[in-house]
């Protein structure tokens, strides 16, 4: 219903040095579908917030013009619609039905059309529930097809979505991309941002890839910009069809155990399971929401008390602790001996740069100040640092947050490492990183344990996989 | 724990009243009670409260237990009025050593104890007894609070459950990057604090991407809201806030004819 006309826009933030989007001339007809493209850093999110009115003029500085009918996109807010990456930040209200009118209201629509025009949204999304449910009993994936009733229910003429299934697992992700597929109104303009390419064709008609220095760098139907760009879009870090990555297994058979868990488990999260890790050898953890995996690898990382069941360290990797279970070491101990790299990386970062960041681990183990700078160079280098050496870790980007928080696990030398979703919402570049760093460090006897949901990481490393079950179902067992 | 859910009944005669209602009975009946430093008020105050409790479908189990922090709190009072008072006039009841038990040492204590239960206790009642959206709605219609305020704080409230989660993975993500505080009480106090920093800044985010969510949504950009869900301050509300006016005035009556009356200020 409504188009969108952009005329060499700009736009940087108050206080940056570099415009974060810049010169992009670009015209989207009434009812056109599009996927947005580009590096990291090319600017599709600031694009989208622009074309959404959520660029205060006060905010930043403008440059060219952006319009939507003909309208400033801040006049014509009742015309958008936007769904936001993270489910959780986006659901106002305790009842989902309540959520869904919350927008209603604010647009003053009469209240005797309220509730019909909710279930009317939460029919169209294919909500399974009454609305009545409790918000935060939905799993992301309900909450994420939420969100997008709220917004179908305004009725808007442009729906913008940026990146609406990055933080969701394979099933949640494809019951929100059905939900946009059936729910849109056939003459509703889409502008969806999106790293995943393949999954989200079947929704456009239409590629625009941004460059990231500035303006358009390909414009057309998917297949001719990916027949010429292809190549040069998969190296920038976009997931371009049919550009597979070749796999990295073990080339020896797998070593010694280093930790042994038996009928380990934490009721209701985790029920009770077997497992050996060994050296040389990557195990993948893999199972539906709710099945425990974020939690067996708390268990396994030292980093709970488990609630059934035992954890073991073989001699080798307990060292002087031997004789006590991993979860009643000391934490400098642990460090050394068990690295755990957390789903949100920011959750881990303690210190005020980045060289500091990567230098904590090995001064709490003990380490000489020569080895520790010796330590922290080659990370930085390693893992493409090294030029953010005095950046503050809560400023970095989604992938460099990543590879930072790997190269913090790293930095103590653990004989183990154990990852929970490293691949989440990384681009092509970062994550093909990753499965080569852990597929080094298997390949040098290190022990590699990755809960994941992400079925191309677990064919490109994995030597060896543990399916869950969620409690009720009968436990893991290890073959 | 942080609990957050209403526990009545939902069909208790009283649970159902308008929230703002609810409110203004709980406010009217305590600011009668902090005139007076007296524990007669006070007592009666809290047999009317407890009285009531069952019409609003609250049990008394579960009002001890919601409770349970300000009957220690009292208890530990209640110790140490008795111990440490500086005014030991009037009959002596217990010497034991340097403590000399004394009516003016117990009537002070008591009056302060039952004051801050009678205080607590409505207000204890109310949220039991409240879903927190239809006190937001009540507020917004009823009370003529701004919308900007009502619907902001209850959308802040939702994400409050999420901030002891997020502590316990902070806590963890710690350890394993090996530190931890072992036995020493300043290294203690600096991993509180560093753990504290971190949620505040997560807190932030959250906090902003869901202003932005909300911003998308239309909330506060000018247009006159509209409600989905009417909440209606009829006479049975009005009736509740009168009782509670009466009642408190019962209660300082009573303590004024039987001349313990010690008014807060004079």
């Amino acid at each position: 219903m409504s188009g969108v006309v952009l005329r060499g826009f700009g736009w940087r933030h108050g206080g940056r040095r570099r415009w974060a989007v810049r010169g992009v001339d670009l015209r989207v007809e009434s009812g056109e579908r599009v996927l947005l493209l580009g590096a990291s850093g090319a600017g599709k999110s600031t694009l989208l917030a622009a074309l959404a009115g959520l660029l205060p003029e006060d905010s930043g500085e403008q440059e060219g013009t952006v319009e939507i009918d003909g309208l400033d996109p801040r006049k014509a807010r009742e015309r958008v619609g936007v769904l936001f990456q993270d489910p959780e930040t986006q659901l106002v209200m305790a009842r989902s039905g309540d959520d869904v009118a919350f927008g209603l209201e604010n647009r003053g629509v009469p209240a005797e059309e309220i509730w019909p025009r909710v279930d009317e949204a939460l029919r169209r999304v294919g909500f399974p529930y009454h609305r009545d449910r409790p918000t935060a009993a939905l799993s992301g994936g309900e909450q994420q097809r939420l969100a997008l009733a709220g917004t179908l229910a305004l009725r808007p003429g442009l729906l913008l979505l940026d990146e609406p299934t990055a933080n969701l697992d394979p099933t949640g992700a494809t019951l929100v991309r059905r939900a946009v597929a059936d729910a849109l109104d056939a003459d509703t303009t889409l502008i969806l941002v999106e790293h995943r390419v393949a999954e989200a064709l079947p929704l456009v008609d239409r590629v625009v890839v941004l460059e990231p220095g500035g303006g358009v760098r390909a414009d057309g139907p998917p297949e001719a910009v990916f027949a010429a760009h292809g190549e040069a879009l998969a190296a920038a870090g976009v997931w371009v069809p049919g550009h597979t990555v070749p796999p990295r297994h073990a080339g020896t058979p797998a070593g010694d155990v280093l930790l042994t868990a038996d009928r380990l488990g934490l009721p209701p999260r985790l029920a009770p399971t077997d497992l050996r890790v060994r050296t040389g050898e990557a195990l993948a953890v893999l199972g539906p929401n709710g099945a425990g995996k974020s939690t067996l690898a708390l268990l396994l990382g030292g980093l709970t008390r488990p609630g059934t069941g035992t954890v073991t360290a073989s001699a080798d990797l307990a060292g002087r602790d031997a004789r006590t279970p991993p979860h009643r070491w000391r934490a400098p101990a642990l460090a050394g001996r068990i690295g755990s790299v957390f789903q949100d990386p920011e959750h881990q970062f303690v210190t005020a740069t980045v060289r500091d960041e990567l230098a904590l681990g090995p001064r709490r183990t003990g380490r000489s100040e020569a080895e520790t700078t010796a330590t922290v160079d080659a990370l930085l280098e390693r893992l493409r640092l090294d030029r953010l050496a005095g950046a503050n870790p809560y400023t970095l980007s989604g992938g460099e947050a990543r590879r930072l928080s790997v190269a913090t696990a790293l930095a103590t030398a653990p004989r183990l490492l154990i990852c929970d979703e490293p691949t989440f919402g990384q681009d092509r570049r970062t994550w093909r990183e990753l499965v080569d760093l852990l597929a080094e460090l298997r390949d040098a006897g290190h022990g590699v344990v990755t809960v994941t949901h992400d079925a191309d990481f677990v064919a490109a490393l994995a030597d060896r996989t543990l399916t869950l079950h969620r409690p009720a179902d009968p436990g893991g067992v290890d073959p | 724990m942080i609990d957050l859910e209403p526990v009545a009944t939902p069909g208790a005669p009283l649970a159902r009243r308008n929230p703002v209602a609810k409110l203004a009975a709980a406010m009217v009946f305590t600011i009668v009670l902090v005139a007076t430093l007296d524990p007669v008020a006070p007592a009666i105050a809290i047999a009317v409260e407890l009285a009531v409790l069952p019409l609003f479908g609250v049990r008394y189990r579960v009002l001890a237990r919601r409770a349970w922090p300000l009957l220690a709190a009292a208890g530990g009072i209640l110790v140490t009025l008795v111990l440490f008072a500086a005014d030991r006039s009037g009959r002596v009841f217990v010497e034991a050593g340097p403590v000399v038990v004394t009516e003016g040492v117990l009537v002070t204590a008591l009056g302060l104890v039952l004051r801050m239960l009678a205080v607590a206790l409505p207000g204890i009642i109310v949220f039991a007894t409240t879903d927190p959206t239809d006190l937001a709605d009540a507020l917004i219609q009823n009370a003529k609070a701004p919308a900007r305020f009502a619907i902001g704080a209850l959308a802040a409230f939702r994400l409050v459950p999420l901030l002891e989660q997020e502590w316990r993975m902070i806590s963890m993500a710690r350890r394993a990057r090996g530190v931890d505080a072992g036995r020493n009480p300043i290294a203690k106090l600096r991993l509180f604090a560093s753990i504290a920093f971190t949620l505040l800044v997560g807190a932030i985010r959250r906090g902003t991407r869901l202003a932005v969510a909300m911003d998308a949504r239309g909330f506060d950009a000018g247009t006159p809201r509209t409600v989905a869900r009417r909440q209606r301050f009829t006479r049975a509300d009005a009736l509740l806030v009168v009782t509670a006016a009466l009642l408190a005035a019962a209660a300082l009556t009573t303590s004024i004819l039987l001349g313990t009356f010690r008014p807060l200020i004079g």
